[in-house]
């Protein structure tokens, strides 16, 4: 540590407890943080592209996550370095940005820092470094809307979305059943779309989730799934033409909230007020019967005795509804939410063709079915499979499909996979490198060849020879001037991915290189690092 | 290698940890600033695979001698106050209870719960069968094959797999006669693993016709399970009334015939007034006895209402106190409190009366009807019993054994194959036992690995080994030469419909279409499927992440 002494050899005392703190400055923190940044990104290098590897993660309770989805890797990992936490952001934000695409702008940013390293090391100052790389940022991006094309598709014609669906589900371990998912997710999106205002509210359609069956057995279903049962197990276990009353006051003895005594100090008051309970329970539920009701849904519990009365009256009820799942009841039946009896007036009922109760396997599992809502914008895709993990795992597959999706629909530009667009920027951005005067150029070309670094673990994970299949790609590239070539994955034996259906979304892709180049310059900018000690 | 791993088994024998311990962190991490938590540990590669491996196979090993008929049981000691003791061979239970470090142990142990609630049987070889993919995929992976193509290679083999069962299988839907001895069958082959072999005759009869009045529903709820120790596995019987483990009341009536039934859920002791949260507060001694007598006179009127439904005997899910216990006594109605929730629900099903709560309206509430209460004696202990019940769904198992072990696992084998039979009643589709089913398997995935080009054969190859080691183990802890009578078996399943397997008792191979050894095509079907997809998953991965335990405060 560089220490300032005054004449009498005394150490200036600066910081706080200084002899307590380590500190790295200069080209020392720059390179440290920089391989603490390679460090992460070499752990998810393994995971990507379809033949890529999953990671297992064992939390600090004990429970096993078995992953390739960058983000939940590196949110999962327990990361202590400062650096390291920066990527774990970066692939964090872009999980929520786009929602795919978190694992290769790791990759990206990881290969943007290896090669900072070098140019480091050759005497470049680390800000010359951060602009050449954000103008070959800018080219990259401009690039890729030169090379983006037109992606037609309607509610009829929905196949090409299902294609790129495909794409992104088939680094999963769900590649088994892609096709399948790929079709629930895109119709999933397309039944909450509003393709008007090009929107998709994600929201309106929930992922759950059932340990049991087969991945095959998953489906989609118009309406929402509610995991409770009837309060009282003889009510009907089905209701058409259900008339819903969604209710958050509970079938219970009314306790006012403002503070107040009721002494009950005659033989009168208490034969009073015991009649008043009795026709307050009788009250509700004749109130719930008179509107039409066949249904009603309750944020909070029953009495014994209305929980009766309900099922004297033949009305069927749910109690101990979740606040999230009565809002989308509300939503997808078209009804409101009823905060007090009084104001349950017959506009306010959801209205659903039809309400059932499903049983699963040999324990009692019990879910309600609530299908053909009147306003059937909210879905609710329901996955089967052998255990938690692979649930889970599906979980956040069916995720990326559905981000990618809805990224399609707000905008439907698509670039190439399989590492393609990545080589035609590469190669535009390397052209580009030579107009520019000064030494950002060479971060430039620097740029250009960290954006090999994904075709290239693409094709290190897929068993090909990394380099040469890269050089060939790429000379193929530039001989036919035809951006779709990427690396052949899966073997199919060729690397037209135009042929192989292997699409990207456009602002995926943007985002992915803009937020890499962010972080990196970042990191760059950071030339000092003080931390306590360990004690 | 092997030196760097080995099994860990500290004094109370459950906590171990097949881990690697890595000798030299600094080895990849030497110019790189730690990344993670002090504790947390990471694998890489070579070294994860190898800890997953180890984990995997020695789950596997450890539950492996208890497949199969002559299996062997496992003593379990809990950890928790009073060291429980059980005694089981029930796959799902001995995994359940075992607390386990190693992260790729957990998936094996998961999978087998997840059969355990899906279909009930078949715990155990699904483990097996993931843990012999993985013992041939490690060769594999030593012969430098990449794991994507052995998992490329194992989805093929489990698919043709799945299609030669589903070849072989036998549907006997439209046959009732034919259907029931299948059942018998599947109940006879399940339960001759189990604590209740020797009496498999009996307990499958009980089996089957417990299962045979659900009618198809596959609600086990309705079969209830009543333990008393005493008397012998064979004592045991099935009732086709219902037997509720409470006491009559003093003073009430002993047996009652042509029983109405009322099934209540609702407060008998002193009924609070519960609006507004009122309270009683009195300025004088009299009063208080004012407002006694009236609470009084509200149970009374209370007792009346629900004795106007015109009933001879009410049951409650909540206590019923001495005064109103008092008032039933003199009705001359049987009066029985504090009927758990299952009991209730099981007696409103069994008797089709409602649950009810008010008492208003006497003559819109279904009562249940059931021909005869009577108070029985099964052992020691006095039983209420519910003949002549109007749904003929329910009805009740009473298990007698020597002790509480016996019991316990005499419940849980009967559970599983209660299980399986009420599943192969929603889906008829039966195959033949004793190994025949692995070995139709193995031979179809031989023929699909010699017709496939390219490493993925060396995968389909493996899988068949791994199936074929199904019987291998049966015959091994049945103490006879496996290799031997695995070498026979698969030279009778080259001959065309052949239906050998192996026959433990005699302990040669036999027809088991003649012995009647028959299995649930549903519950190989779930074994198959899960164990191919445990095994997939841990061969994919490539890492494992450990993070540091959470502290936690050292309680001793």
């Amino acid at each position: 540590m560089a220490l300032a002494f005054d004449e009498y050899g005394r150490p200036f005392i600066i910081l706080k407890e200084q002899e307590q703190k380590t500190r790295l400055s200069g080209l020392e923190a720059q390179k440290a943080n920089i391989s603490a940044g390679r460090a992460v990104s070499r752990i998810l290098r393994t995971s990507l592209g379809p033949k890529g590897m999953d990671k297992m993660l064992q939390s600090p309770d004990g429970d096993v996550t078995i992953t390739n989805d960058g983000a939940t890797i590196l949110e999962q990992m327990d990361v202590d370095n400062q650096i390291a936490k920066l990527m774990v952001e970066l692939s964090r934000s872009q999980d929520y940005e786009i929602g795919d695409g978190t694992t290769g702008v790791v990759v990206m940013a990881g290969a943007l820092l290896e090669q900072a390293e070098r140019l480091l090391e050759r005497g470049i100052h680390p800000i010359r470094i951060a602009e050449g790389y954000e103008m070959a940022s800018r080219i990259a991006v401009e690039h890729l809307e030169c090379i983006a094309q037109k992606f037609d598709f309607g509610p009829t014609n929905i196949e090409p979305l299902v294609q790129t669906c495909m794409t992104t589900l088939s680094s999963k371990i769900v590649n088994r059943c892609k096709r399948a998912l790929a079709e629930i997710s895109v119709k999933a999106v397309l039944s909450v779309a509003d393709l008007e205002r090009k929107d998709v509210n994600l929201d309106l359609i929930k992922v759950e989730g059932k340990v049991g069956g087969k991945l095959e057995d998953t489906e989609l279903i118009y309406g929402i799934t509610v995991d409770k049962d009837m309060s009282h197990p003889q009510m009907p276990k089905q209701i058409e033409d259900a008339k819903i009353a969604i209710l958050t006051c509970p079938f219970e003895p009314p306790k006012p909230k403002t503070k107040h005594k009721v002494d009950i100090d005659t033989v009168e008051k208490f034969q009073t007020l015991r009649q008043q309970e009795q026709k307050y329970f009788d009250d509700m539920v004749q109130k719930c019967k008179e509107v039409g009701a066949t249904l009603v849904i309750c944020q909070w519990g029953f009495d014994d005795e209305a929980n009766h009365l309900l099922m004297h009256q033949n009305l069927p009820a749910v109690r101990w509804v979740g606040g999230v799942e009565l809002e989308l009841i509300a939503i997808a039946t078209g009804g409101r939410i009823v905060p007090r009896f009084q104001e349950l007036i017959p506009e306010k009922l959801g209205r659903a063709g039809l309400v059932r109760e499903r049983s699963f396997g040999t324990t009692k599992d019990k879910m309600l079915y609530i299908e053909h809502c009147a306003n059937s914008r909210a879905v609710t895709i329901f996955i089967r499979g052998g255990n938690k993990m692979m649930i889970e795992e599906t979980k956040r597959s069916i995720h990326d499909a559905l981000c990618v999706a809805r990224n399609l629909i707000r905008n439907n530009f698509i670039v190439y996979g399989g590492g393609a667009a990545e080589i035609s920027c590469s190669i535009a951005v390397e052209a580009a490198a030579d107009k520019y005067p000064g030494v950002e150029q060479y971060a430039i070309r620097a740029f250009a060849d960290s954006l090999d670094a994904v075709p290239m673990a693409l094709a290190e994970n897929s068993g090909l020879q990394p380099i040469e299949t890269l050089s060939a790609v790429k000379s193929q590239q530039i001989k036919e001037n035809n951006p779709h070539f990427g690396i052949d994955c899966n073997d199919v034996g060729t690397n037209d991915m135009c042929e192989q259906n292997v699409f990207e979304t456009l602002i995926g892709k943007q985002q992915q290189i803009l937020l890499a180049t962010q972080v990196v310059k970042m990191i760059l900018k950071i030339d000092d690092v003080i931390s306590p000690s360990d004690y | 290698m092997e030196q760097l791993f080995a099994l860990v088994l500290p004094e109370n024998g459950f906590i171990w940890a097949p881990k690697l311990q890595l000798l030299s962190t600094t080895l990849y991490s030497m110019a790189i600033e730690k990344i993670l938590k002090d504790d947390a540990s990471e694998e890489k590669g070579e070294r994860a695979r190898m800890a997953s491996f180890v984990g995997a196979i020695a789950i596997t090993d450890l539950v492996k001698t208890t497949l199969g008929p002559k299996g062997m049981d496992k003593i379990l000691q809990s950890t928790g106050r009073g060291h429980e003791v059980t005694v089981t061979n029930d796959g799902a239970t001995i995994l359940k209870s075992l607390h386990i470090d190693n992260p790729a142990a957990k998936v094996l142990i998961d999978i087998s719960k997840v059969q355990d609630d899906e279909v009930g049987d078949g715990t155990t070889s699904v483990v097996v069968l993931a843990g012999e993919l993985l013992r041939e995929a490690e060769k594999l992976v030593a012969a430098k094959i990449h794991p994507m193509t052995i998992i490329s290679g194992y989805r093929m083999a489990s698919e043709c797999a799945r299609n030669a069962l589903l070849q072989r299988v036998v549907d006997n839907k439209e046959n009732a006669e034919k259907f029931k001895s299948d059942l018998m069958k599947i109940a006879r082959t399940t339960l001759s693993s189990k604590i209740l072999s020797q009496d498999k005759e009996h307990f499958a009869q009980l089996a089957v016709d417990a299962v045979m009045r659900l009618k198809g529903s596959t609600n086990l709820e309705a079969i209830q399970i009543i333990k008393k120790p005493g008397g012998s596995l064979k004592d045991s019987f099935l009732d086709e009334g219902f037997i509720l483990d409470k006491k009559i009341g003093l003073g009430q009536p002993k047996r009652i015939e042509n029983a109405k039934i009322l099934v209540a859920n609702t407060a008998m002791d002193t009924d609070k007034v519960k609006i507004y949260g009122a309270r009683v507060r009195v300025d004088s001694m009299s009063k208080v006895a004012e407002i006694e007598g009236a609470e009084k006179e509200k149970m009374r009127e209370k007792v009346k209402k629900i004795m106007a439904h015109g009933i001879n005997c009410f049951v409650n899910r909540q206590l019923i106190y001495n005064f109103p216990e008092e008032l039933f006594a003199d009705a001359g109605i049987l009066a029985i409190e504090h009927a758990d929730f299952d009991g209730i629900e099981r007696l409103a099903l069994v008797t089709g009366g409602e649950i009810a709560s008010t008492f208003d309206n006497p003559e819109s509430v279904k009562l249940g009807h059931c021909k005869l209460i009577e108070e029985i004696m099964i052992g020691e202990d006095k039983l209420i019993h519910f003949s002549g019940v109007e749904m003929g769904q329910a009805c009740t198992v009473v298990l007698r054994g020597a002790s509480h072990h016996v019991l316990d696992e005499a419940e849980r084998s009967l559970h599983d194959a209660l299980c399986v039979l009420s599943q192969t009643v929603n889906d008829t589709r039966v195959l033949l036992g004793g190994g025949w089913p692995e070995m139709v398997m193995a031979k179809e995935v031989d023929e699909l690995a010699r017709k496939t080009p390219g490493k993925k054969s060396h995968a389909i190859e493996a899988f068949s080994r791994a199936l074929v080691a199904i019987p291998t183990i049966i015959a091994d802890n049945a103490g006879l030469d496996s290799a031997d009578l695995v070498a026979q078996l698969r030279a009778e399943h080259h001959k065309e419909g052949c239906n050998a397997g192996i026959d433990v008792i005699s302990g040669s191979v036999g027809d088991m279409a003649e012995l009647g050894i028959s299995e649930s095509f549903k519950v190989k079907q779930a074994v198959l499927l899960s164990a191919t997809e445990a095994a997939e998953m841990i061969l994919r991965v490539d890492e494992i992440i450990t993070c540091a335990p959470r502290k936690r405060e050292d309680r001793m």
